[in-house]
């Protein structure tokens, strides 16, 4: 049996993209209303939760933490990670937190991971998914791996974990890359890693036993000044909703709707 | 001392239209120095100088490409300190984005991604939450990091080319320290035809194409277009992952978008609705495509298609 692992996944709760998204918070920050848990962090949460059953699962001692920082709603994405099937949660929360960049967040995250690596067991792999389905910026994993001056092996996707390294290939650019590193480390995974599994009852059930610890920014050791709008190295100066695409020309081909099509590109001058 | 630092990852025998785009951008702020990695060829230093590069740094060790992000952004952070550039670009690929991400905290500077357009006192522009907003953005740093998405601007050479002073930067060693090793690299089949993010064209096939890309890759190979697909094309398996165009995929802004067989999910939309003009292939009349489109073709794709493909072969002689 392989060495167990004690793995923190990144989870967020975003604006459902299903639906219209706003900008009309202070600092122009996103309406999050209707949110749901990221997406994209579903496969992180899989990828966590394969390689800690491969070694066992939580009996083995292993452990799969979903961490959480937003405002009391984000508790949800908590909430929904553990009738997934993560082990535990973590929500930071604090009033201060609001309209954090990403420096901030990840000065804030790193804390977090600390803090989660403080009871004595350190933590083994930090889990994410490859960007954030409202912010789509993927600093995140980055500038956590510089914080914590772990390595960072992103884009993965696969993942495996041996003998205290992680492999993993890397499909991002031109080149398909093999990637190695030693843990500690940050890893973002891609969706095409894995096929994250969907509640069951039975998890859902079990969730309700879970523990969510609530963490404050005193509570990571991390002063107001630093996070939030105050702490954020970059400003959303302004933010105006595009106006919405309205439909052009429909036709419906009558046999020489190719020739049409062609006469519209000319006319656009885009052949 | 240069106003504007430009990141160069290892180009080959030639720089990308996107590096052109760079300095061309960072002509705009002031002088500008680049930040180059790989082999400078003479003709590679000639395009420098000719896009007004005055200052050209290399780093100290050779093997940067064999280890991921971290050591580039330590890299980059010495030359940033070597010029004294107060604004850094880099392209928006991944590891671009990650570069800029990590420089960002070595220099305790604001980082901003996706980038259409910088103004000269640094304010960025950007569209956000899959193209509905526009906004803009600024870092409040001594030091600004911009990722910067391609084809927003016309690559112009400078009025006067210079010849840039090359210059060495010591690579600090605990830069790769704790990074993860590139252990292998195998280039991706080579299409021959322009990049999906950055392709001026792009045509792209969804859940209609039913398994057969071949008209849609015939009207890209007559357009001079990348080729794009939804998640359900790539989910099936038809074309590879690399050329989904959407939230998870390829983010793209092109001239003109060709969706053939596509319904336009809101997943598909959020990768393609910036496109100057939009044109719509599709059997189903319903299809949430044509909200958005400005040319709607209710038709079989497998007729449409390679009519356009022969009439534009036939124009162009």
């Amino acid at each position: 049996m392989e060495e167990t692992l004690k793995i923190v996944v990144l989870v967020k709760h975003v604006p459902d993209a299903q639906f219209d998204r706003h900008i009309t918070g202070p600092g122009n920050t996103t309406d999050r209303d209707e949110s749901i848990l990221s997406e994209l962090d579903e496969y992180a949460l899989e990828a966590a939760l394969q390689l800690a059953e491969e070694r066992g699962g939580p009996k083995a001692g292993n452990e799969v933490i979903a961490l959480s920082m937003g405002p009391s709603g984000a508790v949800n994405a908590v909430k929904k990670s553990l009738q997934i099937g993560a082990y535990s949660g973590v929500h930071l929360s604090d009033d201060a937190l609001a309209g954090s960049d990403a420096a901030a967040t990840s000065l804030a995250l790193a804390a977090a991971i600390r803090h989660i690596s403080a009871d004595g067991r350190p933590v083994d792999l930090v889990l994410t998914g490859m960007a954030s389905t409202d912010g789509e910026t993927s600093l995140i994993p980055a500038q956590l791996a510089e914080r914590l001056q772990f390595p960072q092996v992103t884009f993965a996707s696969s993942l495996e974990v041996s003998g205290g390294q992680v492999s993993a290939r890397r499909d991002a650019g031109a080149f398909s890359e093999t990637v190695e590193a030693q843990i500690p480390a940050v890893v973002s995974v891609t969706d095409q890693i894995n096929e994250p599994r969907y509640p069951n009852f039975k998890g859902i059930l079990a969730a309700k036993k879970k523990k969510i610890a609530a963490l404050s920014l005193a509570d990571i050791g991390v002063d107001a000044s630093q996070v939030g709008l105050a702490g954020s190295w970059t400003v959303v100066e302004s933010a105006e909703a595009r106006p919405p695409r309205t439909a052009g020309t429909i036709i419906t081909d009558d046999g020489d709707a190719g020739i049409k099509l062609v006469d519209f590109l000319a006319a656009q001058k885009l052949l | 001392m240069a106003n504007a630092l430009v990141f160069i990852d290892n180009p080959g025998a030639a720089l990308k239209k996107s590096s052109l785009e760079l300095l061309t951008i960072a002509r705009s702020l002031g002088e500008t120095a680049v930040a180059f990695t790989g082999e400078l060829n003479d003709d590679v230093a000639a395009t420098l100088g000719a896009y007004g590069a005055t200052a050209v740094y290399q780093p100290s060790v050779e093997d940067l490409d064999n280890y991921l992000v971290g050591p580039k952004a330590a890299y980059l952070a010495a030359a940033v300190a070597a010029s004294g550039a107060t604004a850094v670009l880099v392209d928006n690929s991944p590891e671009g984005k990650e570069i800029a991400g990590r420089l960002g905290i070595k220099l305790n500077a604001g980082v901003i991604t996706d980038v259409v357009g910088v103004e000269a006192d640094g304010t960025a522009h950007k569209s956000v939450l899959a193209g509905s907003y526009n906004t803009t953005a600024k870092a409040t740093t001594p030091v600004t990091v911009l990722s910067v998405k391609a084809n927003n601007v016309e690559p112009a050479p400078a009025g006067a080319a210079s010849a840039p002073a090359v210059a060495t930067v010591e690579v600090p060693a605990e830069g790769l320290a704790n990074s993860a090793r590139i252990a292998a690299r195998t280039e991706k089949p080579v299409s021959g035809r322009p990049d999906l993010s950055e392709a001026r064209i792009v045509v792209a096939g969804g859940r209609g194409v039913d398994g057969d890309f071949g008209p849609v890759e015939e009207l890209a190979d007559a357009l001079g277009a990348a080729v794009g697909a939804s998640r359900a094309a790539t989910d099936a398996g038809w074309i590879g992952h690399d050329a989904q165009v959407g939230q998870t995929g390829v983010t793209v802004s092109p001239q003109l978008y060709i969706s053939a067989g596509i319904s336009g999910a809101i997943q598909q939309k959020a990768g393609m609705q910036t496109a100057k003009v939009i044109v719509a292939i599709n059997k189903d009349a319903e299809s949430p495509v044509f909200e958005i489109a400005d040319y709607g073709i209710i038709g079989d794709l497998f007729k449409v298609l390679p009519q356009a493909t022969a009439e534009i072969q036939k124009r162009k002689g």
